[in-house]
C-alpha cells in the first residue's frame, strides 16, 4: 500500500465532501420553503419577517451564508438550530450514541447471524437447507423496514408484552429496534457470504486441505472463511449509507432519539443548521467507512494493487 | 449464450398474474376507495357491513373498504416503481454506454458524479425534498430517478467496458463502421441483460421505498391510497385492528418478494455462471 494511494484516495474524500457541502448547502436553500416563515407564524407582520430573517443572516447572498458557515464548520462551530436554539454540535453529540448503539447492536447480530446462514446455505448446497437460506434471506430482504418492527411491536409487545414497543434506555428496549434494523445486515450478508463460500470451496487449496485430510469444519471455517470474508467485508462496507437511511425509519418506529429520527424532525421543521450538520456528517461517514473498505480490502487480499 | 434449461419461476409468475388483475380490477369492476361508513368503522375482514355490503378484507378507521383501497394502493406502487425504473433505467443506460465507450475525461466525470450520487443518503434527500415541494406522484418519480440512474449507469458502464475490446468490435471498427453503429447494433445488445436483471431489484427496492416515505408521512398524501400512507394511517390502531397495519404491508412485502424472485431467475438465466466477482460492486 503505497503511501501516494492514501493521499490521493484522502484528497478525494476532501474533494467529495467540498462538493457535497456546496450541493447540501445551496439545495437546503433553494427549496421553496421559508423556515422564517414557520418561526414567525401565520399572523407576523412583514416587518417582523425581515428582523427574523436579518438575525439569522439568511438576507445575505447564498455565496456569503456558504462562506460564513464552511469557516464556522472548520472550527467546529455548525451554527445553531433555527428551532431550539441550541448549538447544532451539542444536538448532534446528545444525539449520536443513541444511533451508534442501535447501528452497532444491527451490524453485530447481522454478521453473526448472516454469515453462519451463508457459511451453511454453500456448505450444503441445492439441499433443503439452502434453499431455507436463499429463500429466508430474499424474504428478509424484500420486507419494509417500518412493517417489520410493527409486526414485532404487534407480536412482542402487544400480544406477548415481552418487551416494551418503543423509548429508550435498558437493555430490553434496544432489542426490537436491533434485530428490525438487523434483517437488513442479515440478508445481505447471508446472501453475498453463500455467494463468495461457493466460489472459494470450488479453490484448489480448499481441495489441498480436504485431500490431506483436515477436519472439514477446519477448512470450511478456519481455510475458505477467511477468503469467502473478502466481497462480504466489501459489500456490507458499500452498504452502509443504506443502513443509515434504514436508522431513520427505524428510529421513527420505535421513537429512539437518535440522528435518524433527529434529522426527520429538522426536515419537518425546515431547520436548516441541522440538515446540513446531520447531511455532511452522513455523507463523510459513507466516504469514510467506503475508504475503510479499499484498505481492508488490500489487507485481505495482498495481490491487490492500487493504481 | 444458449438458455440453459431452467425451470420456469411459476411462483414468482403467478403472483405477478395476480397483481396485474389486482391493479386492473378498479378499472373492471366497482371498487370505492374513498366512501367513509361511519357505522362500520375499524370491521375486521369478512364483515358484513351496516348498509348490506360485504368487506373481504374489512375496513379502516373511517369505514373505508380495505380492498379497494389496496387494490388502488397497487396500481400507484406499479406507476411510481415502472416509471422510475424506466427513467433511471434510460438515463442510466445513456450516461453508462457513453461513459464506457468514449472513456477518458467524460468518463472520469461522469464516475465521479455516479459515486457522489450513490455516498448521498437518499432517504434524508428525499425526505427535505418532499417536506419542501410538497408531495405528488410526479415528484416523488422524479425523485426515485434522480437517486437510482446511477446503479444502472455502473452497470451499463462495466458491461460496455468488457464488449468494447472484444474481437468482433474490433472486426466491425475494421471493416468500416461507424462509432454509432458500432454502439447500437455491438455494444447495446450486451448491456441489456444486467440492465433487465438490475431493473427487477430496482423496482423492489423502489417500491419500498416509496411505502417508506408514505409510511413517514411525507409520500403521496392521503386520501389517495398508497400503501404506504395506509401503513402509517393505521399505525395507532395496531394494538385494536392488525389488519389495517398487516395488510398493506403484506402487500408491499409480496411485491418487493416477487420482483426480487424474477430478479433473481432472470440471473440465473441470462448469466448461469453466476458469481460473486461480478456482484462484488454494482450490486445496490
Amino acid at each position: 500500500m503505497t503511501s501516494r494511494y492514501l493521499v490521493l484516495r484522502l484528497l478525494d474524500v476532501a474533494v467529495t465532501m467540498l462538493a457535497m457541502s456546496v450541493i447540501v448547502f445551496v439545495a437546503v436553500r433553494v427549496l421553496p420553503a421559508d423556515p422564517v416563515l414557520l418561526l414567525a407564524g401565520e399572523y407576523a407582520r412583514p416587518g417582523e419577517l425581515e428582523a427574523i430573517r436579518a438575525e439569522l443572516g439568511l438576507d445575505r447572498p447564498i455565496p456569503v451564508q456558504y462562506v460564513r458557515w464552511l469557516k464556522g464548520a472548520l472550527v467546529g462551530n455548525l451554527g445553531t438550530s433555527i428551532r431550539t436554539q441550541r448549538p447544532v454540535s451539542e444536538v448532534f453529540l446528545q444525539r449520536v450514541p443513541a444511533t451508534i448503539e442501535l447501528a452497532s447492536m444491527a451490524l453485530v447480530l447481522g454478521i453473526t447471524i448472516g454469515l453462519p446462514l451463508g457459511v451453511m446455505g454453500a456448505v450444503r448446497r441445492n439441499s433443503w437447507v439452502d434453499r431455507l437460506v436463499r429463500v429466508s434471506a430474499v424474504t428478509m430482504h424484500s420486507t419494509p423496514t417500518f412493517f417489520l418492527g410493527l409486526l414485532l411491536i404487534l407480536l412482542f409487545a402487544v400480544v406477548l408484552g415481552w418487551l416494551p414497543a418503543f423509548g429508550y434506555g435498558g437493555w430490553r428496549n434496544v432489542i426490537l429496534p436491533s434485530l428490525t434494523l438487523s434483517t437488513f445486515v442479515i440478508a445481505l450478508v447471508a446472501r453475498i457470504g453463500r455467494a463468495s463460500m461457493l466460489e472459494v470451496l470450488n479453490t484448489d487449496y480448499v481441495r489441498t486441505a480436504n485431500a490431506k485430510g483436515l477436519p472439514s469444519c477446519v477448512v470450511i471455517w478456519k481455510h475458505a472463511l477467511r477468503n469467502a470474508l473478502i466481497p462480504v467485508v466489501t459489500v456490507v462496507g458499500l452498504q452502509f449509507g443504506n443502513l443509515i437511511g434504514g436508522t431513520i425509519v427505524t428510529e421513527t418506529v420505535f421513537a429512539w432519539p437518535g440522528i435518524g429520527s433527529a434529522a426527520y424532525q429538522a426536515i419537518l421543521e425546515r431547520d436548516y443548521p441541522i440538515i446540513q450538520a446531520i447531511v455532511l456528517y452522513v455523507a463523510l461517514g459513507v466516504a469514510c467507512v467506503n475508504l475503510l473498505v479499499d484498505f481492508l480490502y488490500a489487507i485481505l487480499q495482498p495481490q491487490v494493487r492500487f493504481d | 449464450m444458449s438458455p440453459r434449461a431452467r425451470g420456469i419461476p411459476w411462483g414468482p409468475l403467478i403472483v405477478l398474474v395476480i397483481l396485474g388483475a389486482f391493479a386492473a380490477a378498479p378499472a373492471l369492476i366497482p371498487l370505492d376507495p374513498f366512501s367513509q361508513h361511519i357505522s362500520d368503522r375499524l370491521l375486521p375482514p369478512g364483515s358484513q357491513g351496516s348498509e348490506g355490503q360485504f368487506y373481504l378484507l374489512g375496513s379502516d378507521a373511517l369505514g373505508r373498504d380495505m380492498l379497494a383501497r389496496l387494490a388502488h394502493g397497487a396500481r400507484l406502487s406499479l406507476l411510481v416503481g415502472s416509471s422510475a425504473v424506466l427513467g433511471s433505467g434510460t438515463i442510466g443506460f445513456t450516461l453508462g454506454i457513453l461513459s464506457g465507450y468514449v472513456g477518458g475525461r467524460v468518463d472520469r466525470i461522469l464516475m465521479r458524479v455516479v459515486d457522489l450520487q450513490l455516498a448521498f443518503p437518499f432517504m434524508i434527500l428525499a425526505i427535505g425534498v418532499l417536506a419542501a415541494v410538497g408531495p405528488s406522484v410526479l415528484v416523488v418519480i422524479i425523485l426515485f430517478i434522480f437517486a437510482r440512474w446511477p446503479a444502472f449507469a455502473r452497470i451499463v458502464r462495466a458491461a460496455t467496458l468488457e464488449v468494447k475490446e472484444r474481437e468482433f468490435v474490433s472486426a466491425a471498427r475494421a471493416l468500416g463502421a461507424r462509432n454509432l453503429r458500432i454502439l447500437f447494433l455491438h455494444v447495446a445488445p450486451s448491456c441489456i441483460g444486467p440492465i433487465v436483471v438490475l431493473a427487477s431489484f430496482e423496482m423492489a427496492s423502489i417500491i419500498v421505498s416509496e411505502a417508506s416515505l408514505g409510511f413517514l408521512g411525507v409520500g403521496i398524501p392521503p386520501p389517495t391510497p398508497t400503501w404506504g400512507n395506509m401503513l402509517s394511517g393505521g399505525r395507532a390502531y395496531l394494538r385494536t385492528a392488525w389488519w389495517v397495519v398487516v395488510l398493506p404491508g403484506l402487500a408491499i412485502s409480496i411485491v418487493a418478494l416477487t420482483a426480487n424472485l424474477v430478479g433473481d431467475a432472470l440471473r440465473d438465466y441470462l448469466d448461469p455462471k453466476t458469481t460473486g466477482a461480478r456482484r462484488r460492486r454494482g450490486d445496490g
